[in-house]
């Protein structure tokens, strides 16, 4: 399928026709390989883009750092007033929360652009679709690395301790796994419809309130129960309560679970079936 | 060994900017009586959408050796029958079979981004290719010392002169040699003093190539470097044979 470095042993072979089917689901499947065997240029690609961001900058990326430390430090003081807090489990949920959501929001947002973006690249050689994936996948973490270092100061500052360290390796692995689901989705859809970032945008800030990001879970008693509904509670409070030290309802395990099946399912229909027209909207 | 199969290969655009149902009625009586006319035109697809058949019904074979040019108009599908041969289009009819490694040369700048300097472009094209740190420090002093940058090769790309832009693009093309070389003819544009220099490196690289295939308005290119030209009109073949054949036809259309 693409194009092998000189000196491959054997010669790549590229055959292309309309495809049904099953044959769908292979083309996208090896594309998702070939992304994924193109991983150094992904991580360059994600690389560069903060990189470019900051350039000219005296502070570079540290800015990241800074500005989610304001924001974290201006918002912890104001709502554990007005909500009559106590600071020393607020800060840490507020910092962490914040962080977490920073790295949601911005996957969801990138996403509708992710194959627009790329249109020059795409439309100068064949390369998987999946590289720019990564790509974006790579450039968030990236910004919530720089914002990790806030929540450990916070975490060191309050004593804050997680517990239930083990699960979190591979809820970050679906973390990870959910974000490149959304940019296969939205990617795909806002290479077809430009509606679909404005939408996205106004949306998120809606679930920004909607789920408890700023203030904490325990304070809703109505209605609690369709808070597992919302696509993003479930996952996120995966990783909050064990990084906070809390244990996590098996209903939300099981909802985190299901929420992320439904989205790689929708992701990966949707991309078997549109792939091939990609290049052909951007 | 090299080979390139196309098979009834169709390519339609669909329109779907704008409200194409009016788009339509509009541009119905303009399309209306040139339906049959060579060139690109609207028609409807199964699913009752716009689309511009841009390519059609397009078959043909290259073996090693074979250096086929392509000739025509502005919007005769050129460009496009390029794009299906790298495999950037997929076929909407039809099939495209490529055996071997592809190095297109399709656009001015070759995807890079503009905003990244000259070293930095080049480690991303050597990493897509797959190749290793050296070999991309190999390729880097290659390009370096080919289009004479200096120390542009640490600015952003978007601060280089036109023919500056051209030299990186030109020097990072023909640095990593495939065995099928798609080539649109904005590559042979440049000043002569460029040319001179850049005809002898792209002399090189046709010849190591199995297979070309060049896009040009330039006759004289043609008649110089191809064994085969395809004249497309409309999306379709025209005509297809050696140039001694197809240029004169072509040129006294």
């Amino acid at each position: 399928m693409a194009v092998s470095g000189a000196g491959a042993p054997a010669e790549p072979v590229m055959d292309l026709a309309p495809q049904r089917g099953p044959g769908r689901i292979t083309a996208a499947l090896r594309d998702i390989g070939a992304g994924l065997a193109l991983w150094r240029l992904g991580l360059a690609l994600g690389w560069l883009d903060i990189k470019l961001r900051y350039r000219g900058s005296i502070l570079g990326p540290l800015w990241l750092t800074i500005s989610t430390a304001v924001m974290v430090g201006a918002m912890g003081v104001l709502y554990a007033t007005l909500f009559h807090m106590d600071l020393h489990k607020f800060l840490p949920f507020l910092s962490l929360s914040l962080v977490l959501w920073g790295f949601i929001g911005g996957v969801v947002n990138d996403a509708p652009t992710v194959f627009t973006q790329a249109a020059p690249l795409v439309m100068s050689i064949r390369m998987p679709l999946f590289v720019h994936v990564l790509r974006m996948v790579v450039r968030n973490v990236l910004v919530l690395l720089h914002n990790v270092i806030v929540i450990v100061v916070v975490f060191a500052l309050y004593g804050t301790r997680p517990h239930e360290t083990l699960t979190i390796a591979p809820v970050l692995a679906l973390w990870l796994l959910d974000a490149g689901a959304i940019a296969l989705l939205f990617g795909t859809l806002g290479a077809r419809f430009r509606d679909i970032g404005p939408i996205v945008a106004s949306l998120m800030q809606i679930f920004f309130f909607v789920t408890p990001i700023i203030w904490p879970p325990e304070m809703i008693f109505v209605g609690r129960q369709y808070m597992l509904l919302n696509p993003f509670f479930p996952v996120l409070e995966i990783l909050r309560g064990p990084l906070l030290g809390e244990s996590v309802r098996a209903s939300i395990w099981l909802a985190a679970g299901v929420h992320s099946v439904v989205l790689w399912a929708l992701a990966l229909g949707l991309f078997c079936r549109m792939r091939a027209r990609i290049a052909y909207w951007i | 060994m090299a080979l390139i199969s196309v098979e009834g290969l169709d390519i339609t655009f669909p329109l779907y900017h704008g409200n194409s149902r009016s788009l339509k009625r509009t541009l119905a009586a303009a399309v209306q009586p040139a339906r049959n006319a060579p060139s690109a035109h609207l028609q409807q697809d199964a699913r009752d959408r716009v689309v511009v058949q841009v390519l059609h019904d397009i078959s043909f074979r290259l073996n090693p050796g074979d250096r086929l040019g392509l000739i025509g108009s502005n919007g005769a599908g050129k460009t496009t029958l390029l794009r299906a041969l790298a495999g950037i289009y997929e076929p909407v009819a039809g099939r495209v079979r490529v055996s071997g490694t592809v190095g297109a040369l399709l656009n001015t700048n070759l995807g890079m981004n503009v905003d990244l300097s000259g070293r930095e472009n080049i480690r991303l094209r050597g990493l897509f290719h797959g190749l290793t740190r050296t070999r991309i420090a190999a390729v880097e002093q290659d390009v370096q010392d080919f289009a004479e940058l200096g120390t542009f090769m640490d600015m952003p790309v978007k601060t280089y002169s036109s023919g500056m832009l051209v030299r990186l693009a030109f020097g990072l093309a023909t640095a990593i040699t495939p065995q099928i070389l798609l080539m649109d003819e904005w590559f042979l544009a440049g000043d002569a003093a460029f040319m001179t220099k850049a005809r002898h490196r792209l002399e090189a690289l046709v010849d190591r190539a199995e297979i070309l295939v060049v896009s040009t308005h330039q006759p004289e290119v043609m008649q110089a470097w191809c064994t085969r030209v395809l004249w497309l009109d409309g999306g379709a073949i025209r005509m297809d044979g050696p140039p001694d054949m197809v240029l004169p036809a072509y040129l006294a259309r």
